[in-house]
């Protein structure tokens, strides 16, 4: 059986390339992306480790978390169309018009 | 069925004050009389009720609600009827109905709208007096003690546009505010001592007490009550409130001023009469107070120019007569006063109305004279009232003023006697002197210019000015004269027939009567039994079974009753069975018995004699000074000039009050108060708070950039710092 450790560390590294991505790319669905990478790298963990003390717990939230990961692409992509529309542009610097 | 008498007027308020604007005067004044002769009915039902019960046991309670319940303290709205109430709701009641009639033709020449609020500011004014004196306990008697105040405030200031009308109001409203604040201190300290606000339970608890010798706590409670009689009652040192007052409608004067609402603190004597009695400290100064305010209002009355004016400060005087009765201990002579007062007082005032009102305005006797052929009714009532005041026997004054004099000389107050019979001369002279000026000689006007500026200042909303022009403008006895309307003449002639018959009420034993006034008033003064018994105070058995009804009794009260039960006994059987008899001559006849009583009649003729005496003689005076020698007190005037200057200022009370306490307050509210307190303490406050929010959200504004990443980034290194410290704590 693969040691619990390889499957936090993967789960790890996936979050922080998700993490840069988030910070680093210019394009705002790489964002929306690198943010569903991070979910399922949160998701491996839950799963490692139910596998881990054989329980389902961390399969059942698996799935909610899929499910609100689904929702959150669609409303994500859905602002995405609304704001190029607006700008044509991409870029989230092109976005910060919403402060005082 | 008690209610119903606070009730009707009430009703009568609310109609029109809601509906009053849109009602015809003849609807509007109807309600407001309908509504007042239905409360006279009913409180003639209640009192003839309460008269067929047997004396000791008169009382008739009716509790409409709780009012008040907080842990183990309880108060009831509760209306109490005894003789004392019934004598005062029949008065109020009564002369009440009787100004209301007449106000309806003395206050025709107003708008609908404000005939309308006259009454409704009069129907309520009367609504809380009537609580003020069927209150059983100090809170209801206090409601309705300031309900009186508004509404005379209201009244006072019913010609608002005017200035003077308004700063008579708010004079009239804040020197009753000073009284206010000592009254309720007082009801409070009774309430912390007694542990009630009941006057009943009050005047029992007070019965099983020692009289206090020295200075206590029972003389302070009274004291402080009677500094808010001061105030209500226009004594010394709160009295410059009252001649003020006159800038409201005459019926006002008659019904408020004088009739009714001043007289509530000797009413609220008369209702802790036991309480009083206990504080002998305080009776002093009552008795001395109600004697000098006589006799100082007297010497002013004597050379003011202004109708109501001189009315005014005779009101001020009798209700010290009223006060000085009950400060020697005779709480029936007082009231006998008060209620005979009422009556020539608001038959004064009323008169002196028609005659403002057939002067279209005019109030300075100086501008008057000679009208007694024009105004016969008003100049006939108008004397008849004055005989009666000045106290010749026959008339209701004599009566009660009588009364008074003899208590004050019988319970050893020569002084005072001596300062009653002076203010005594003192009335009969400015009342004649002003039936002389007022009524007698020839017709004097004014200058019509000057005419003019004084009808204008004094009665502008009220006075009809075409009239005026051609009244004074046509120079001696110009434009005829019409006497008072049918609705103001009848009020009028009942009310001097009142003057001369109301004193039959109280004619005393040494005239062959029966004082059947002071023996109907008589159980007021004292504890009731029923009270003695709840309150566990031994009186007649001092081994009386204990605990019969301690809910209303604060525990503690009742040992030290028990304790002194012993001690006590001789004491308590003077309050009990003597009050039964007549608590404030029981001293005076301890040591003499028939031959006594012998004395007593001898002296009280003998004084009798004395005051009709003096009656006469200031009418002879007023006579020969005024209607006979009128240069006489011109040159008078000119020969004491810093005298008559005193009198004409009021000994300048008013400038004294102005520059001791008006102006300080004044100077000290704008310069220190406004300048400093307010616009650099709390405006600087409000400021400061001001510009550091702003000065702190300058910076953190900085934060919000709107870009979504940096937000991230915020929040990930917030994650990254809070899992840090709980991992490496």
């Amino acid at each position: 059986m693969v040691p619990i450790g390889h499957y936090l560390i993967l789960s790890g590294l996936l979050f922080a390339i998700g993490t840069a991505g988030v910070f680093l790319r210019r394009n705002v669905i790489t964002l929306l992306l690198s943010v569903e990478v991070m979910l399922n790298a949160v998701n491996l963990t839950f799963v490692a480790f139910g596998r881990q003390f054989g329980t389902v717990d961390g399969q059942i939230i698996t799935f909610f978390v899929m499910t609100v990961a689904a929702a959150e692409a669609a409303v994500g992509l859905a602002i995405v169309i609304a704001l190029f529309r607006h700008r044509e542009s991409l870029s989230p610097e092109a976005f910060t018009n919403l402060k005082w | 069925m008690l209610a119903l008498i606070p009730l009707f007027p009430f009703l009568g308020f609310l109609v029109n004050a809601v509906l009053g604007r849109r009602l015809p005067k003849a609807v509007s004044g109807g309600l407001a009389c309908a509504a007042m002769l239905a409360a006279f009915a009913v409180a003639l039902a209640q009192v003839m009720a309460l008269a067929a019960l047997p004396p000791e046991s008169r009382e008739i309670s009716h509790t409409v609600f709780t009012w008040i319940k907080s842990g183990d303290f309880a108060l009831d709205l509760t209306f109490r009827l005894d003789p004392l109430s019934a004598l005062m709701i029949l008065v109020i009641t009564g002369i009440g109905s009787l100004i209301h009639i007449y106000s309806t033709a003395y206050m025709h020449e107003e708008t609908d709208s404000d005939f309308a609020r006259f009454f409704s500011y009069l129907n309520l004014f009367v609504f809380f007096m009537l609580l003020l004196v069927l209150g059983s306990n100090f809170l209801v008697m206090f409601v309705g003690w300031e309900g009186v105040g508004l509404c005379s405030y209201l009244l006072i200031g019913f010609y608002y546009v005017k200035k003077s009308a308004g700063d008579a109001a708010k004079k009239a409203f804040i020197v009753n505010r000073v009284g206010d604040y000592l009254f309720v201190l007082g009801a409070l300290l009774a309430f912390v001592t007694f542990g009630s606000f009941d006057f009943q339970i009050i005047a029992a608890k007070a019965t099983a007490m020692p009289p206090e010798v020295a200075f206590g706590t029972l003389s302070l409670i009274t004291l402080l009550l009677f500094g808010g009689a001061t105030g209500k009652s226009a004594q010394i040192p709160l009295y410059t409130w009252l001649p003020d007052a006159m800038e409201g409608p005459t019926p006002v004067s008659a019904l408020i001023h004088a009739a009714t609402m001043v007289t509530a603190g000797v009413y609220m004597i008369g209702r802790n009469a036991v309480l009083f009695e206990h504080a002998p400290i305080t009776l002093g100064v009552i008795a001395a107070v109600g004697a000098a305010t006589a006799l100082f209002a007297g010497t002013i009355g004597l050379v003011q120019n202004d109708i109501k004016r001189v009315l005014a400060y005779s009101t001020v005087s009798q209700l010290g007569y009223m006060f000085l009765a009950m400060g020697v201990g005779a709480f029936g002579a007082g009231v006998f006063h008060l209620y005979t007062h009422a009556f020539f007082k608001a038959c004064l005032f009323l008169g002196s109305g028609a005659v403002i009102h057939a002067l279209h305005g005019e109030q300075d006797i100086r501008h008057m004279g000679g009208l007694k052929k024009g105004l016969p009714i008003t100049y006939w009532t108008f004397l008849i009232a004055s005989i009666a005041i000045a106290g010749v026997p026959g008339l209701a004054g004599f009566f009660s003023k009588d009364e008074i004099l003899f208590e004050t000389f019988a319970h050893g107050h020569q002084v005072l006697w001596v300062m009653g019979v002076v203010t005594s001369l003192l009335t009969a002279t400015y009342m004649f002197r002003l039936v002389f000026l007022t009524f007698h000689g020839e017709r004097r006007s004014a200058p019509a210019t000057a005419s003019h500026g004084h009808a204008a200042a004094h009665d502008h909303a009220h006075g009809h000015d075409d009239h005026a022009a051609q009244g004074h403008g046509g120079g001696h006895g110009g434009g005829p004269l019409h006497d008072a309307p049918p609705a103001m003449a009848i009020v009028l002639i009942v009310l001097a027939l009142g003057s001369v018959l109301a004193g039959y009420l109280g004619v005393p034993h040494a005239l062959g009567g029966h004082n059947s006034l002071a023996e109907w008033l008589k159980p007021s003064f004292a504890a009731t039994s029923t009270a003695l018994a709840e309150c566990n105070v031994p009186v007649s058995l001092p081994g009386a079974p204990a605990g019969m009804t301690m809910a209303e009794c604060a525990p503690g009260d009742a040992v030290p009753a028990v304790a002194s039960a012993a001690q006590t006994a001789g004491e308590l059987a003077i309050p009990a069975s003597a009050q039964a008899a007549d608590a404030h001559e029981a001293p005076a006849d301890l040591g003499h018995g028939a031959a006594g009583e012998e004395d007593k009649t001898q002296l009280e003729l003998t004084l009798m004699g004395v005051s009709s005496l003096i009656a006469l003689l200031g009418i002879g005076l007023a006579a020969f000074l005024w209607l006979k020698n009128p240069q006489i007190p011109a040159s008078m005037a000119a020969r004491f000039p810093g005298l008559h200057k005193l009198l004409l200022n009021k000994y300048y009370v008013d400038e004294i009050y102005d520059a001791a306490i008006v102006h300080p307050i004044q100077t000290a509210s704008s310069q220190g108060l406004w300048k400093v307190a307010d616009t650099r303490i709390i405006d600087g406050a409000v400021n400061v708070t001001g510009y550091l929010v702003a000065g702190v959200s300058a910076v953190l504004r900085l934060f919000q950039t709107g870009s979504v990443r940096s937000y991230a980034a915020s929040t990930f290194v917030g994650v990254v710092v809070i899992l840090g410290y709980y991992l490496w704590r």
